[in-house]
């Protein structure tokens, strides 16, 4: 009777701990009824950076996208710190691809670190000189201080990323979830960046990175999720990040998964 | 349709109506000007109004990439005019009553933009796709309604296709203080939702990541919308609604790059253009007022694309002139320089020669006569050279200090293409030439770490290949070999 109570998984008793930054349980999520990620498990132990690698179309956004519920799930539980996502959300920095705004907009550097606090300002509160100092503080952080005042369509595609960068710190942030910040930067940005990460790790904050170039995994991450639509391989990094776990994640064939998918899609475009 | 009679409803034809206003043309403007007439005042105060209003809102849709969907929502408008007329006198009021008519229509804008999310939340199916079938759909059914009513001699009476067009002429002192308050209840909304208004503009998904509602801050963005149409439909018309929404937001794009000020220019903009077109459209009776104001404001427009102290036309061009005038300058000093150093060179670090002639400036570069000589000019008037009793061009000693430090960018940027970029030695002075111009501090600084490890900082490095143009003048010059550091 116990058995059946505690259903198909069996072994894996879930039990809500406050001091796990990130737990993910058979997440699936499907783009009008097409599959993006299926059943998706992992949980992210406290103060680690962590890696998130896979092909492209693999769902690694979507991945994060829906943790924070930004995507609807098909099926599946994501726990931030114990909590849903709704309850931990002041707990989680938010770091979007670059490309994913319009950089001609009308707002300034400081401006744009700012709306990391508008969750601490409030409604109608007013955006004080505390706050801005916060976010100058953030900008010296990342090596930018001096661009506070220059309009963002005046910035290199690094200094782009670290006032995104700066826009999630200011938010004092216990999980960080980064999606491609080290896309198209510069050695310089980097480096910064890959600075600041470890400051995180040392202050006991924990970041989920989305992470394009291989050659560096084992240097920038702890532990790594090898991911393309379903979880190939998930651990720390020198266990993890084999060559044949690579093979089988960026493999050339289509897996069964892809295929079945595949097949799914073309049905869907007939009906 | 039946087509719009235009001597009706698109002219301004209460000007006559005036008392004691049917004579000379100057005593109308002079009435005009002096807002003699009630009847003036109330129009053109709604009208600026209006225009102020329309401004603010546009601001976000135009950022918000959604600039249209105020043309599918003025449309919308129309059905919610007709079955207000039809269905008003059912629950007790006046058919022709403005307010419930404006209420029928913000109802029925309303209706629309909810269609709209819907229509986009639907697989496959895009915005401009939603936009499409709800502007055609429901100006559609509106047109239909708007042709039953005019069987109706009650309706015909009402004149509901006044809204399709605008008629400011026939806006009464009720109709301004409607607008007022909607506008006021407009500037309201968006001085309390600014902070998540930008945010959804910007960055929708890290706004949605924060906790804010996309779906809700939409439709807050849509219900302003409906707003300014509804009290526009009588000013402006349906039709030429979207121009107030969209025309003075992208002409205040031209003069700031700060939102908040963006919005002021371009409540500014529509005011002013809600404004002169109604005194336009006042003093010339047969204009209707509609298509002035949108006319004032396209003409607004083009000013700020031509003279928008950030992006016009005319900043620009002064902006890219002001550059070349710098790039001359700075090939001026570094040629007179590297003349001066390969002189020095030559005859063993001895003879002090800090000038250069006409002929060999010229023979530098493919630079004309006249375009040197303005440069020369130029750089004498700025104190950086002077015309020496020979009649060479000579460096001050702040034009030294100017083309020292032009030098030393110019030959890292030189190294680093060689050392860094493989580009061919003869090649780099012309790839240098095009970016040193535009170097930074910061980059220059990372440029000396990188490549003058050896060197002082400061120090100006050896030309890292042969300079052409000064054979004639040194007679030979050191091969290049052994000069890289």
């Amino acid at each position: 009777m116990v058995d059946l109570r505690c259903g198909r998984k069996l072994g894996r008793q879930h039990v809500s701990d406050q001091s796990i930054p990130l737990s993910i349980q058979d997440l699936t999520v499907a783009w009008h009824r097409r599959p993006v990620i299926w059943d998706v498990e992992f949980d992210v132990s406290p103060g680690r950076l962590v890696g998130i690698v896979g092909p492209n179309g693999a769902g690694k956004s979507t991945l994060l996208k829906a943790v924070m519920d930004l995507v609807p799930k098909a099926s599946g539980r994501v726990e931030i710190f114990g909590r849903p996502w709704r309850e931990s959300r002041q707990r989680v920095g938010y770091v979007p691809q670059r490309e994913s705004v319009d950089w001609d907009f009308p707002v300034s550097v400081l401006d744009v670190v700012t709306m990391g606090l508008y969750g601490r300002i409030g409604w109608f509160g007013r955006v004080r000189r505390g706050h801005r100092e916060a976010a100058r503080r953030a900008l010296e952080q990342v090596g930018i201080g001096e661009l506070a005042d220059r309009q963002i369509s005046q910035l290199s595609g690094g200094q782009q990323q670290r006032t995104f960068l700066a826009r999630a710190l200011v938010q004092e942030a216990d999980l960080y979830l980064m999606d491609e910040p080290f896309a198209a930067v510069d050695a310089a940005t980097e480096q910064a960046i890959v600075g600041i990460l470890r400051s995180m790790r040392a202050a006991g904050r924990t970041a989920v990175v989305i992470h394009h170039d291989l050659h560096t995994v084992p240097d920038y991450f702890d532990s790594v999720v090898l991911l393309n639509m379903r979880v190939v391989a998930e651990g720390p990094t020198h266990e993890v990040f084999t060559r044949e776990n690579l093979e089988r994640t960026y493999g050339g064939r289509l897996t069964l998964l892809e295929e079945a998918t595949e097949a799914l899609r073309r049905r869907e475009q007939r009906l | 349709m039946r087509v719009p009679d235009f001597e009706v409803f698109a002219a301004g034809h209460w000007w006559p109506l005036v008392p004691g206003v049917a004579g000379s043309f100057r005593d109308r403007i002079g009435s005009l000007l002096l807002f003699e007439h009630y009847n003036t005042r109330v129009v053109v105060l709604g009208a600026l109004l209006l225009g102020l209003a329309s401004g603010m809102v546009g601001c976000f849709t135009l950022l918000r990439r959604r600039a249209l969907v105020g043309d599918a929502l003025s449309h919308a408008t129309l059905p919610g005019v007709g079955l207000a007329f039809l269905l008003g006198p059912l629950a007790g009021y006046d058919g022709g009553n403005r307010l419930v008519l404006l209420a029928g229509a913000a109802a029925s804008g309303i209706a629309g933009a909810a269609a709209i999310l819907f229509i986009r939340s639907l697989p496959r199916l895009k915005e401009d796709a939603a936009l499409g079938i709800v502007l055609s759909v429901f100006f559609g059914a509106g047109v239909a309604l708007l042709t039953v009513v005019q069987q109706t001699s009650a309706g015909r009476a009402a004149g509901l296709d006044r809204y399709i067009f605008g008629q400011a002429a026939s806006m009464t002192a009720d109709d301004a203080r409607l607008i007022a308050g909607t506008a006021a209840l407009a500037a309201l909304l968006i001085a309390c939702n600014f902070r998540s208004l930008t945010l959804l503009c910007f960055d929708e998904g890290y706004a949605a990541a924060q906790g804010y509602s996309i779906p809700l801050l939409d439709l807050l963005l849509m219900f302003l919308v409906v707003l300014i149409t509804m009290i526009g439909l009588q000013a402006v018309g349906l039709i030429l609604m979207i121009a107030m929404l969209v025309i003075p937001a992208a002409a205040a794009r031209f003069w700031t790059n700060r939102l908040w000020v963006m919005l002021l220019i371009s409540g500014l903009i529509g005011g002013l253009s809600g404004f002169l077109g109604a005194m336009l459209s006042a003093v010339f009776a047969d204009l209707p007022s509609g298509a002035v104001i949108v006319l004032t404001c396209s003409l607004l427009f083009f000013l700020s694309l031509l003279l928008g102290r950030e992006r016009g036309v005319l900043v620009r061009s002064l902006r890219r002139r002001e550059l070349s005038a710098a790039i001359d300058r700075e090939h001026l000093l570094r040629g007179i320089w590297e003349l001066r150093e390969s002189a020095v060179e030559f005859s063993g670090a001895v003879a002090e020669r800090r000038a250069a002639g006409f002929e060999e400036l010229l023979s530098l570069r493919s630079w004309s006569v006249s375009r040197l000589r303005a440069q020369i000019r130029r750089a004498s008037a700025e104190g950086l050279v002077w015309l020496n009793s020979e009649g060479a061009i000579e460096l001050t000693r702040r034009g030294v200090m100017e083309a020292e430090r032009l030098v030393h960018h110019h030959r890292l940027w030189e190294l680093y293409l060689i050392t860094h970029a493989d580009v061919a030695a003869s090649r780099v002075d012309r790839e240098a030439d095009a970016i040193e111009h535009v170097l930074e501090p910061e980059l220059i600084a990372r440029l000396e770490q990188l490549l003058l490890q050896r060197q002082r900082s400061g120090e100006i490095p050896a030309s890292p290949h042969e300079m052409a143009g000064f054979q004639s003048q040194a007679g030979s010059v050191a091969s290049p070999e052994g000069r890289l550091p």
